[in-house]
């Protein structure tokens, strides 16, 4: 399987350096959480990752070869990408937005079984087949967000890259979605998430990676990269790390 | 409202606009009966049939597919249901440039140099639209952009009115200038219906990419939607599909922009399965409105375009009042 990476990539928006020389090597199979600060870069990150933003130097490459390079059609079949604050412009139906995702594959015939069948299984994977025919505005913004995941899906990519998919997500829904993401890696799907909880930063990934200042702080298993050291160093809090009974838990206690 | 399936939607726009045709070639202040349809050689009434109605009938049907289009496509790119070239400017520049040829009366001369420079004020106004939606694509920006447009459209047609060498070409620009379909020839058609053909054609290739675009611009493009193509490809087909229109006959605003949203509960929000069913519509109302304007009662004839702009207006207000109340 092949390896999402970047070298020294570096990423300046006008004057302002976002990130400062990152190099990064991401397993496929594997859940990646990339936490930090507001203003962190883990955004912009994601979205270089995802081919979709062109960074000032460095390259980022999926399988040894450059996204830059890629056409564009052939990067979507293999990665799809959920952003932060996903637009939905008309009133179509939930199947109509689940669809979308087969665009990469979709020729001048328009859809075909095959496409049919892989919309059914993302539906069915993000359980929201009970409101295929509902209108996208009638939907909670829970709702919502399993139908865009459920487009993402759709295309059965090998990478998905979502920023900040547990916004707005109630515990439960959380919860479904981090085992949802747990299941796609473990079908060997790799799963890189930009998340801001970091207790369930926790206990969803099987990797995080920390930025801070536009740098890596740390990329560790998630036992070892937030130590309260690593906390303080990048968040500037005061924080323990504790074992609740549903998992590791992080408590801020202060600003540091 | 449940969409209707396609091939019935098909059938009954085809149907509606084969039978528009029919009236506009014997409506208007002159009836012409079938019977004269029999034996055309001994009714005189056949050349009103054959060198009036016939091509302003197939004008009709041609500036309509391609308003109809045009504004189903910019609704599409600018995920915008008030866009229409005609409010995004599109249409005024092509009007600038055309009156900027009548004004120095190369008309008369060349009279392929109207077309031409109506194409490229579209072009143009359309170009200026996309680099701007380029760099900053807010649809607040895009909706401005195409006000500055009109606006700067306007201030040069009354340039050349106000600088007008004679009484003639002032009065040549201004009837021009109110969109109409009355006395056109199979000239005028063989003229714009290349332009738009090709202008069709190219904007119908947008379907996919058009959809992509529901999500956003950072979501089309996660698609594998090119989206300097999408954007260029654009251009031109509505550069050429309303530039040649707007030669031909004037400014007819609002049909781009009615077209899509009347389709709309029939066919589906999605933006790319509008595209063929706006061609339709948008041919079947200009052939509608250019009969309604044919038996209007008046000693003249009432413009389509003035027509249009009566009953297109008060549309647009209500459509932005419920938008409106969809955003508060």
């Amino acid at each position: 399987m092949s390896l999402l990476s970047c070298s020294e990539l570096k990423v300046d928006i006008g004057a302002k350096p976002i990130l400062a020389s990152v190099s990064l090597s991401i397993a496929p199979g594997q859940v990646t959480a990339i936490v930090g600060p507001n203003g962190a870069g883990k955004s912009t990150l994601l979205s270089c990752l995802a081919g979709l933003r062109a960074p000032t130097s460095g390259q980022a490459q999926l399988g040894g070869v450059s996204l830059a390079g890629m056409k564009p059609r052939d990067r979507a079949r293999r990665l799809a990408f959920l952003p932060q604050t996903p637009e939905i412009a008309w009133s179509v139906e939930c199947r109509t937005l689940v669809e979308l995702g087969r665009t990469p594959f979709i020729g001048a015939r328009g859809q075909a079984e095959e496409d049919q069948a892989a919309v059914d299984r993302a539906m069915a994977a993000a359980n929201v087949m009970a409101f295929e025919h509902r209108i996208v505005d009638t939907l909670s913004g829970g709702e919502r967000a399993r139908v865009l995941i459920a487009r993402a899906l759709a295309g059965e990519p090998e990478w998905l890259l979502a920023d900040e998919p547990l916004t707005g997500l109630d515990p439960a829904h959380q919860i479904d979605a981090a085992a949802l993401f747990r299941r796609l890696a473990d079908r060997g799907v790799g799963v890189v998430v930009t998340l801001h909880d970091l207790s369930m930063a926790l206990r969803m990934s099987d990797r995080i990676i920390v930025l801070a200042e536009g740098g890596v702080l740390a990329d560790e298993p998630p036992a070892s990269a937030l130590t309260p050291e690593i906390l303080r160093r990048a968040y500037g809090v005061e924080a323990t790390l504790t074992q609740g009974p549903g998992g590791p838990l992080i408590d801020v206690i202060r600003r540091a | 409202m449940k969409p209707v399936s396609r091939p019935l939607l098909y059938a009954g726009l085809v149907l509606l606009l084969l039978i528009l045709s029919g009236i506009s070639l014997i409506a208007g202040k002159v009836w012409v009966p079938f019977s004269v349809w029999t034996q055309p050689e001994l009714d005189p009434r056949w050349a009103i049939v054959f060198e009036l109605r016939l091509p302003r009938t197939l004008l009709g049907i041609a500036v309509g597919a391609a308003l109809g289009l045009s504004g189903a496509v910019l609704q599409g790119y600018t995920r915008n249901p008030l866009a229409d070239p005609g409010v995004l400017g599109v249409s005024s520049m092509a009007a600038l440039g055309a009156v900027l040829t009548l004004y120095y009366g190369v008309t008369a001369v060349a009279p392929w140099a109207l077309p031409v420079a109506a194409i490229s004020g579209a072009l143009i106004g359309v170009g200026i639209l996309m680099l701007l939606s380029g760099s900053a694509s807010s649809l607040v920006t895009f909706i401005l952009a195409g006000a500055i447009l009109n606006i700067l459209s306007s201030a040069g047609v009354s340039l050349a009115l106000s600088l007008a060498p004679n009484p003639w070409a002032v009065n040549e620009i201004v009837d021009w200038l109110m969109g109409s379909l009355a006395d056109r020839s199979f000239e005028e058609l063989k003229m714009a219906v290349p332009f738009i053909a090709v202008g069709c054609a190219l904007l119908l290739t947008t379907g996919g990419a058009l959809d992509a675009l529901t999500l956003g611009e950072i979501g089309a493009r996660s698609l594998g939607v090119s989206m300097s193509r999408t954007r260029w490809t654009l251009a031109l087909g509505v550069g050429l599909a309303a530039g040649a229109s707007v030669a031909v006959t004037g400014v007819i605003g609002f049909v781009g922009l009615v077209t899509p949203h009347l389709l709309r509960p029939l066919v589906g929000a999605r933006p790319g399965a509008l595209l063929v069913p706006s061609i339709l519509g948008g041919a079947v109302i200009v052939l509608a409105g250019d009969i309604i304007v044919r038996m209007t009662p008046a000693a003249g004839e009432v413009k389509l375009g003035v027509a249009m702009a009566a009953l297109g207006a008060p549309f647009f207000l209500v459509l932005l009042l419920r938008l409106r109340r969809k955003i508060a």
